[in-house]
């Protein structure tokens, strides 16, 4: 009896070893990554669906929770032209601190990438704004572009001009607080245009130099094309910045409410608006979840513009390795 | 300034003395309660703008119980500090263990007066003005808060602006030339500003609120209902002192940097002056030698802010952040404060002290600020105009509508005015 139960316990033993084999290769891999999505779990998922079950209630900062009202909170959003003048603020906003970022960045790249003597002094100079914090940097700029006294406008008056009206009219506001994003970003942003310039094989441009084109030539056909798939991250990461700019608009006055008029109200500030000045968080959530779905929709477009340029920009990946291969 | 300060010390000196003599009663009664007195405590206080709470005067306190550090925090305007205020009261932790409170917005949080300790105590019976402890008791009798100041309102004047549009100088002369209602002022600011380059005053903000500020029932109703946007009397001084600044007005916002730097610069002539706004003037142009105040204010008297101390109840040291705001809020501890700020004491035994009746400003060309804001106090209305849970919040709307126009100039007072209905109707 004995021996027979040995026998029929060989093959199982062998058969369980082999089924925690099959396990380890199976599950481990899943297991090793979970504390990210455990950890996003608890404080993004979480925050993210509560927030959404807030925006669908009365719900009020220090009473809390009041009665369910649906889709109340969302109309109510739309139909109040403060949100549609957020929306607008933010998208000037991003749209000033951007596109010229981005330029301007890549121009300094361009710039870091020559042959230059002390290259890490330079490079390391061109990150030290972004060291200053966003509230002293906020501070000095908001003195700076005060309307009637600050130095930018007595320098315009100086020059003969008008001065400008820096806290009062919207778009003059939106280039001031740009300006306060790219002082702070665009050496950050340089340097991974840096990075990824260094990374383009040196060849292309030889090859360029012997067929004749110039150094202007050589900067638009080669490395502004390699630098696309860097450029799509910068644009998808500066996407998800700039719509949910805070401490530059928050801090430009005093009060910190975007304006007597709104001017310079972003999204974030209409929120903290809603939540913390008038104590309605059933709103500000309902707010924070339509900036939610527009970051949603902004990052699904540049998904699909990734795809359309990766494809194109994978050939001349691929080239570049067989070209490497032969040499 | 340096005078001043020297003053600042030897009133602390006394105060300390009769501080020490004080604590010789109080730590017999409170000996059962606990031994606060003897734990190592941090206790945190924050105010906003200026309390005149020095750390000299923090001191005073500190030396009598050395087992207590205080951190002392300051909000740059009311607003700041009362979003603060909610935000850490709604999450149940956060929030300095003595919170100083804004009129304005005081009956917003006197509706969640259960998550405040109950003050009450013998050593403040009759400390404060008969409406300054009303206001701060909830339905239940308990009182939750410790007045500091009022704000009592004279003008303050630049004389050298005056001296140069032909006007009176001496303080008694500006306040006989000032004497009597809003058209008067503005009258005699058209005359001001036909012989001068500077404003008249400030901004249509700052003197909007000495305005609505003697109105009995400006926004609410006693039960609460919202008349802002239905009130003749509302509308009456929106329109009349939007159609002042036009000529009058600095244009200035109050509190941005511009404001500020108005101040030193002479950019308007007269300002009103709650007494809060002394160390304000002060500190923004304390090169300035001709800023002074005259002992009258237009339509009667006005009261404009003053403040409370409250000892949140999700504190760690309820009983010794009670020990300080009691401290602070003494009548000795707040001369000193308004000797160093202006922040006028609202103890009713202030007011019979020497200390603050004979003190004079010596930034104010030693104007005798003791006695003028002991009178204007007296030439405020006794009650109270009244403030409900939303004052707060329809002011921030009015005064964004003056601003509009004002400062920004991106409205008209009209569609500002539809802009303000439409804020407040979002209230809901």
């Amino acid at each position: 009896m004995t021996s027979r139960t040995l026998d029929e316990r060989e093959p199982r033993l062998i058969a369980f070893r082999n089924q925690i084999n099959h396990w380890d290769v199976k599950l481990s891999p899943y297991l090793y990554i979970s504390p990210f999505f455990i950890l996003f779990a608890i404080t993004g998922l979480f925050p993210l669906l509560y927030t959404a079950y807030v925006s669908l209630h009365k719900w009020s900062i220090i009473g809390g929770q009041g009665d369910f009202i649906g889709f109340d909170n969302f109309a109510f959003i739309l139909g109040n032209g403060d949100f549609w003048v957020a929306l607008r603020n933010t998208f000037s906003i991003f749209l000033l601190s951007a596109v010229p970022q981005i330029i301007l960045a890549i121009l300094i790249a361009a710039a870091l990438d020559a042959n230059l003597k002390a290259k890490t002094f330079w490079r390391m100079g061109v990150l030290l704004p972004y060291v200053v914090t966003p509230v002293a940097i906020s501070i000095v700029f908001s003195v700076m572009f005060a309307d009637k006294t600050g130095i930018v406008n007595t320098f315009l008056m100086n020059l003969g001009l008008d001065p400008v009206g820096w806290h009062s009219e919207p778009l003059p506001a939106h280039f001031a607080i740009a300006l306060m994003v790219n002082f702070r970003w665009t050496g950050y942003t340089a340097l991974i245009f840096l990075a990824a310039m260094q990374a383009i094989p040196r060849d292309y441009y030889e090859a360029a130099m012997i067929d004749g084109a110039g150094p202007v030539r050589r900067f638009f056909s080669i490395t502004i094309p390699q630098l696309r798939p860097t450029m799509i991250f910068v644009v998808v990461t500066s996407t998800i910045g700039g719509l949910q700019i805070f401490d530059e608009p928050r801090l430009y006055d005093t009060f910190g409410r975007g304006g007597a008029d709104g001017q310079w109200m972003t999204l974030t500030l209409f929120i903290y608006k809603l939540g913390w000045t008038d104590q309605n968080f059933g709103r500000a959530s309902a707010v924070a979840w339509l900036l939610f779905l527009i970051i949603i929709a902004f990052a699904a477009l540049n998904l699909i513009l990734t795809r359309a340029i990766a494809s194109s920009s994978t050939k001349s990946i691929k080239n570049a390795g067989k070209k490497k291969v032969s040499a | 300034m340096r005078i001043s300060r020297r003053k600042t010390a030897a009133a602390i000196g006394a105060a300390t003395a009769f501080a020490l003599v004080a604590t010789g009663c109080q730590s017999t009664e409170s000996a059962g309660e606990g031994d606060w007195t003897k734990d190592e405590i941090t206790l945190t206080v924050a105010t906003f703008n200026n309390f005149g709470y020095s750390d000299e005067l923090l001191a005073g306190f500190t030396e009598k119980y050395p087992n207590i550090t205080i951190e002392h925090n300051i909000a740059a305007t009311s607003n700041e500090a009362r979003t603060n205020y909610f935000t850490k009261l709604g999450a149940g932790s956060g929030l300095a263990d003595v919170e100083a409170v804004e009129v304005d917005w005081f009956p917003e949080l006197m509706q969640y007066s259960d998550k405040l300790t109950d003050l009450t105590s013998d050593s403040v019976e009759g400390r404060w003005l008969d409406w300054k402890t009303q206001a701060a008791t909830d339905a239940d009798g308990r009182l939750i808060a410790y007045g500091t100041d009022i704000g009592p309102e004279a003008v303050c004047y630049r004389s050298d602006l005056f001296a140069a549009a032909g006007l009176p100088t001496d303080r008694e002369e500006v306040a006989t030339l000032l004497e009597g209602d809003w058209d008067h002022y503005f009258s005699v600011g058209e005359d001001f500003v036909a012989n001068s380059d500077a404003a008249w005053f400030d901004s249509a903000g700052a003197t909007y609120q000495g305005m609505v500020n003697q109105i009995t029932n400006a926004y609410e109703e006693e039960d609460g209902t919202i008349i802002a946007t239905e009130n003749d009397e509302v509308k009456g001084i929106y329109d009349d002192v939007l159609e002042a600044s036009t000529d009058l007005s600095a244009h200035l916002g109050q509190w941005s940097d511009d404001w500020n730097a108005g101040i030193a610069s002479g950019a308007f002539a007269t300002m009103l002056c709650p007494g809060w706004m002394l160390g304000v003037i002060s500190g923004n142009a304390p090169d300035v030698t001709t800023w002074d105040v005259a002992n009258v204010f237009p339509n009667g008297g006005g009261n404009w802010g003053g403040s409370y101390l409250t000892v949140p109840a999700q504190g760690a040291h309820p009983e010794a952040a009670k020990a300080l705001a009691d401290w602070l809020t003494a009548p000795e501890q707040q001369i000193t404060a308004f000797v160093e700020a202006g922040t006028f004491p609202s103890q009713v035994a202030a007011y019979e002290s020497a200390d603050l009746t004979d003190f004079s400003n010596e930034y104010f060309n030693n104007a005798p600020v003791g006695a003028i804001f002991t009178d204007r106090a007296k030439a405020v209305n006794p009650v109270p105009p009244f403030k409900g849970p939303n004052y707060f919040k329809v002011q921030d709307a009015l005064s964004n509508a003056l601003t509009r126009v004002d400062v920004d100039g991106t409205d008209d007072p009209a569609t500002s005015w539809d802009k303000f209905v439409a804020d407040v109707e979002a209230l809901g």
